[in-house]
C-alpha cells in the first residue's frame, strides 16, 4: 500500500510504484476529471498540481506522488477554480469539453503565479495543452476575464 | 454483419419509414405526443407529454436529448426550440441524454439515431418546437379543466398558467396533463419566427459548469461494478491477423487476469488501464501481415497516380468538354495531393460493455447509437430490445464516434461475454492513430481553361480515392450510380458557372478503413477548387473576389457570404509589410462559409495572424454557437494544412501520437472573427461548412509571397524557403 494526499484527503492505493497517478486518481479513487488523453505529457488533458506545480499526471508515476500534495480539478481551491469557472461560463469557452479540465488546471498556475498575464504569458503557460476543438482564442480571452477577478 | 441484424431490427422499429435497398431509411413524421407512444417511463410524477421532456412536480424540466453532445452545443439548441414553445425558465432546464428508442429517430436520416453530417438542428428544428408548444398546450389544457374554463381563456408565462384570477404551475399541473391526449401535429400553430426570445439569440451552454469542474460524464469515465478494463493488441498492418501468441507473458503482469483471442485482436484484461497495458506490452504474438503487408505511401501514390490514368466514372457532364478546351485562350492543369487523416478526439475511443445472459448495457459516447445497438445485439446473442446504450458526453468525435461497423462496441461486447464481467475497452492514442477509419488520402486533377474574355471555358476534374462507404449499411443509401457521393461532394454541382465541365471518380481499393471525418469529400474537393479558381483568376488578371462574384452571382447565398467576408475584412486596405489576404469560399452541408486570412512568413513557415470568417446557414438556434463552430473548423483546417499527414509502411501507419501527429496549440492560433449572415434561407449546418474553406484560403495567401502553388497537403517547409 501506498499513501498519497488527494485534495487535502490521504488514501492507501494498491498498485504498483510505476503507475501513472492519472490511473490511481480516476480508477482507485474514482475522481475522473482528469482525463487520459495521450499517455506521453503531449496534450495535458490529465494536468494535475503536485505541491503546486502542474504536472502531467499521464507520466506522473506513484513513486513520485507519494507523500506530495497532490491537486485535481475537483480539489482545485475554491479563490481559482471560481473566477475561472466563471470567466469560462462568460465566454462560453468548452466544445467536448474533453481537455477543459487540464485547460483549467494549467490556467489556475498560470494566474496564480503571473495574475496579469500577457497574450504571450497565456501562450507560453498554455502550449502543453492542446484543444481539438479549437476554443483556444476563448480560453485565452476567460483567462484575461479570471485575471481581473483574482 | 449489420446486413443480418438489420433484417431483424426492420420489425422492431415498425417506423413506417421507406426503404432504399436493404438498408431502413426514410424521413420519420414527428411522433406526435401521446403519451402512448414513444417510451413508456413509468413514472407517476412526471408528466411525459412526449418522449422529449419530463416535467416533474418538482418543477422540473428535463428535456431528453436525442443528438449527442459532440461539443457543437446541441444539447443547448435543442433545449431552446423546446423552451421557446414550452414558455419555461430557462435556469429549470436539464438535459439527459436519450436512450434508444423510435420515437428518437433523426427527421432526415432515416430510422436511426445518429448525430452527423451538420444536420441536428435541422432535424429538430420543427420537431423539438412541435414538442414544445405540445407540451405547453396539454398543460394549458389541465389548468382550464381544473377552473372549468376555456383554454383560449388561459395565459401562460414562465411555466406559470394563470387564469381566472388564479395561477397554476407547471409542476402543479404536471400529473393532471399527463392524463390528457396530445393534440394533433395540425392542431399545433407555431410562433412566427419574429416573435422568438429564445431561439436565434446567444444563450449560455448548459454544459460549461460542469465541463469546468470535472463533473461532466465522457464514456471514458463510466464505470460498474465488478468493471475490468481491457486493452487490445490489434495487428499493426491493415488486414494482419493473430497467427499465434503467448498469454503467458502477459499473464505474469500484476493484475492481468484473462488473454482473450477476439476477431480484431488480442484482448488484456487487468484490474486497471495500466496494468493491462502492461500486459500488452509483454504479450508475445506473431501476426500475419495480411493482403495489404507490403502497403507503403510512395507505392501507393505511384498506384493512384496510375489510376488517375485511368478512364474514371463520370460523376457530373455539362456542356462539351472538347469544345470548351477548343475555344480556350489559357489551359492550366494541377494535380493534388492528399493524406490519409486522423480525427484524434482528445477522447480516444473507448466502450464499457456489460453483457449479462439475456440483456446487455453498454456505456459510451457515440454519434451512432442505433448501429452501436446493432452490434451489440449481434455479438451478445442478445434481442436488439434486450441492448440499453447509455450515451454519454461525446470527447470530441469529429465522424471518428459515427462508425457503421460497430468495431468500437465489438470489442467491448466480445470480451464481457467470454470473461462474464462487464468490461471496459480503453484504446491508447497510439492505437487511434494507427487504428484506421481515416479521411481517405486523395490523389485530384483539374484541367481549365479560360477563354479569350476571362472566363472559365472548361473544366475537366478528377477525383482519385477509395469510396467513404463502399461495403457499409449506407452504400446503397450515399452511392449512386457507382459514384459515392460523399467523394465527390464539393466538385459535384459546384455554384460556380462552369461551363464545359466534366468531373471523374476513380476509385481505388478499401486498401485500410476510411471514415467521414469533419467535412468529409469537402475537405479535399474544396482546396483543389478554391486553389484552382484564384489561379484562373490571376490569369484572367481579374483579382480573385471580383472574380468569384462574377462566377457565383447565380447563387445568393455565396454571393451574400462573400461580400460580408470581405465588408468585415481588411481587404483593400494597407496591411503590415510581409503581410497578404488569401480567400476561399464553399458551400457544404447546406451553408456557405467564406474565409479572409491574413498571412505572412515567420521562419519559413506561415503564420495566420487573423481570419475573417462570413457563415450564412439560414435560420440559426444560437448564434454563438455557430460561432464557436467555425472559429473551432478554422482551427481544425489549419491544424490538418500544417500537420496532418499520416504514412503507411509495410502496412502500418508510421505516426503514433501528438508528436509526430500534431495537433495546433494556443500560441499558433488566429484570432478568427465571426460574422453571420443575416438570412430568412433553408436552414444549413455549422459544424462542417468551416472546415473546408480554410487551408485553401491560407494556400491562396502564400502564393501571393512565394508565387508558388501548393499543390500538396500539410504545407511542406520547403515550400517556403
Amino acid at each position: 500500500m501506498i499513501e498519497i494526499d488527494v485534495n487535502g484527503k490521504k488514501h492507501n492505493v494498491d498498485a504498483t510504484e510505476d503507475t501513472p497517478l492519472l490511473w490511481i486518481v480516476r480508477e482507485q479513487l474514482g475522481l475522473t476529471g482528469s482525463k487520459f488523453g495521450c499517455g506521453m505529457a503531449q496534450c495535458g488533458a490529465c494536468t494535475m498540481h503536485l505541491e503546486g506545480e502542474a504536472v502531467r499526471s499521464c507520466i506522473t508515476p506513484l513513486s513520485r506522488a507519494k507523500g506530495k500534495k497532490i491537486v485535481t480539478i475537483e480539489g482545485l481551491d475554491k479563490s481559482l477554480s471560481e473566477p475561472i469557472q466563471k470567466a469560462w461560463i462568460e465566454k462560453d469557452v468548452p466544445q467536448c469539453g474533453y481537455c477543459q479540465s487540464g485547460q483549467v488546471m494549467s490556467a489556475a498556475v498560470l494566474l496564480r503565479e503571473n495574475p496579469k498575464p500577457t497574450d504571450e504569458d497565456i501562450d507560453n503557460a498554455m502550449a502543453g495543452n492542446i484543444c481539438r476543438c479549437g476554443t483556444y482564442q476563448r480560453i485565452r480571452e476567460a483567462i484575461h476575464i479570471a485575471a481581473k477577478s483574482i | 454483419m449489420l446486413d443480418e441484424v438489420k433484417l431483424k431490427r426492420r420489425s422492431f422499429l415498425k417506423t413506417g419509414a421507406i426503404t432504399f435497398g436493404g438498408l431502413v431509411l426514410g424521413f420519420q413524421i414527428p411522433m406526435a405526443c401521446s403519451k402512448k407512444q414513444g417510451m413508456n417511463l413509468k413514472d407517476i410524477a412526471y408528466h411525459a407529454p412526449n418522449a422529449f421532456i419530463k416535467i416533474g412536480t418538482d418543477e422540473s424540466v428535463t428535456i431528453i436529448a436525442n443528438h449527442s453532445e459532440l461539443g457543437q452545443g446541441i444539447y443547448t439548441s435543442l433545449c431552446q426550440l423546446i423552451a421557446e414553445e414550452l414558455e419555461v425558465d430557462w435556469d429549470k432546464i436539464k438535459v439527459e441524454h436519450a436512450p434508444i428508442d423510435p420515437a428518437y429517430n433523426h427527421t432526415q436520416m432515416g430510422p436511426i439515431q445518429a448525430t452527423g453530417s451538420s444536420i441536428s438542428a435541422l432535424s429538430e428544428w420543427t420537431r423539438m418546437r412541435q414538442v414544445g408548444a405540445a407540451a405547453r398546450m396539454m398543460l394549458i389544457d389541465a389548468a382550464a379543466q381544473t377552473w372549468g374554463i376555456s383554454p383560449s381563456d388561459c395565459s401562460v408565462e414562465k411555466g406559470v398558467v394563470k387564469g381566472n384570477g388564479k395561477s397554476l404551475t407547471y409542476g402543479q399541473l404536471a400529473e393532471k396533463a399527463s392524463e390528457l391526449e396530445a393534440p394533433d401535429l395540425e392542431s399545433i400553430a407555431l410562433k412566427d419566427p419574429k416573435d422568438f426570445k429564445v431561439v436565434g439569440k446567444p444563450i449560455k451552454r448548459l454544459d460549461t459548469k460542469i465541463k469546468t469542474n470535472g463533473e461532466a460524464m465522457f464514456g471514458m469515465d463510466a464505470s460498474v461494478p465488478n468493471m475490468l478494463v481491457a486493452v487490445i493488441a490489434r495487428p499493426p498492418a491493415f488486414g494482419g491477423k493473430v497467427k499465434s501468441f503467448d498469454a503467458n507473458t502477459a499473464l505474469a503482469i500484476d493484475g492481468v487476469k484473462h488473454v482473450i483471442e477476439i476477431d480484431r485482436g488480442i484482448a488484456i484484461v487487468a484490474d486497471g488501464f495500466w496494468n493491462a497495458k502492461k500486459g500488452r506490452d509483454a504479450l508475445k504474438v506473431e501476426w500475419s501481415s495480411g493482403t495489404n503487408g507490403n502497403l507503403d505511401t510512395p507505392k501507393q501514390s505511384l498506384a493512384f497516380a496510375k489510376e488517375l490514368q485511368s478512364v474514371g466514372r463520370q460523376a457530373e457532364e455539362r456542356g462539351n468538354l472538347k469544345e470548351g478546351f477548343g475555344k480556350a485562350s489559357k489551359v492550366f492543369e494541377s494535380e493534388f495531393e492528399f493524406p490519409y487523416l486522423a480525427h484524434a478526439p482528445m477522447e480516444p475511443m473507448n466502450c464499457l460493455a456489460d453483457v449479462k445472459e439475456d440483456s446487455c448495457d453498454i456505456y459510451i459516447g457515440t454519434q451512432m447509437p442505433t448501429f452501436d445497438m446493432l452490434t451489440a445485439s449481434h455479438y451478445a446473442g442478445v434481442a436488439p430490445e434486450k441492448i440499453k446504450v447509455n450515451n454519454h458526453y461525446v470527447g470530441g468525435g469529429f465522424g471518428r464516434k459515427s462508425v457503421l461497423d460497430g468495431h468500437i462496441v465489438s470489442e467491448a461486447v466480445q470480451v464481457s461475454k467470454a470473461v462474464g464481467l462487464p468490461i471496459k475497452v480503453i484504446w491508447t492514442r497510439e492505437d487511434d492513430i494507427r487504428g484506421g477509419y481515416y479521411r481517405p488520402k486523395a490523389l485530384c486533377k483539374v484541367k481549365a481553361a479560360i477563354d479569350e474574355n476571362g472566363n472559365p471555358i472548361a473544366w475537366e476534374h478528377h477525383i482519385v480515392c477509395q469510396s467513404f462507404v463502399r461495403g457499409t449499411a449506407l452504400e446503397q443509401m450515399l452511392v449512386h450510380d457507382d459514384i459515392d457521393h460523399l467523394a465527390v461532394e464539393g466538385v459535384v454541382h459546384t455554384p460556380y458557372n462552369l461551363p464545359n465541365f466534366k468531373l471523374l471518380w476513380h476509385e481505388t481499393p478499401n486498401e485500410i478503413p476510411c471514415l467521414w471525418m469533419r467535412g468529409v469529400g469537402h475537405s479535399f474537393n474544396a482546396f483543389t477548387v478554391e486553389t484552382m479558381i484564384d489561379q484562373l483568376a490571376e490569369a484572367a488578371g481579374e483579382d480573385e473576389y471580383s472574380f468569384r462574384k462574377k462566377l457565383l452571382k447565380d447563387d445568393p447565398r455565396s454571393i451574400e457570404t462573400l461580400e460580408l467576408a470581405i465588408s468585415k475584412s481588411k481587404w483593400g486596405q494597407t496591411l503590415p509589410s510581409g503581410h497578404v489576404l488569401g480567400l476561399a469560399i464553399h458551400s457544404s452541408y447546406g451553408s456557405c462559409v467564406a474565409f479572409v486570412v491574413e498571412v505572412s512568413l515567420e521562419n519559413q513557415w506561415p503564420k495566420v495572424h487573423h481570419v475573417t470568417a462570413a457563415i450564412d446557414c439560414g435560420p440559426y438556434i444560437n448564434p454563438d454557437a455557430v460561432k464557436a463552430q467555425i472559429e473551432g473548423s478554422a482551427i481544425f483546417g489549419i491544424t490538418s494544412a500544417y500537420y496532418g499527414e499520416l504514412t503507411l509502411k509495410e502496412g502500418a501507419i508510421e505516426q503514433s501520437n501528438f508528436h509526430n501527429y500534431k495537433m495546433l496549440r494556443m500560441h499558433e492560433t488566429p484570432f478568427v472573427d465571426v460574422h453571420i449572415v443575416e438570412s430568412d434561407k433553408v436552414m444549413g449546418g455549422v459544424g462542417e461548412p468551416g472546415v473546408p474553406p480554410i487551408a485553401p484560403a491560407i494556400a491562396n495567401a502564400l502564393y501571393k509571397l512565394t508565387g508558388r502553388r501548393i499543390s500538396k497537403l500539410p504545407f511542406d517547409k520547403k515550400d517556403f524557403v
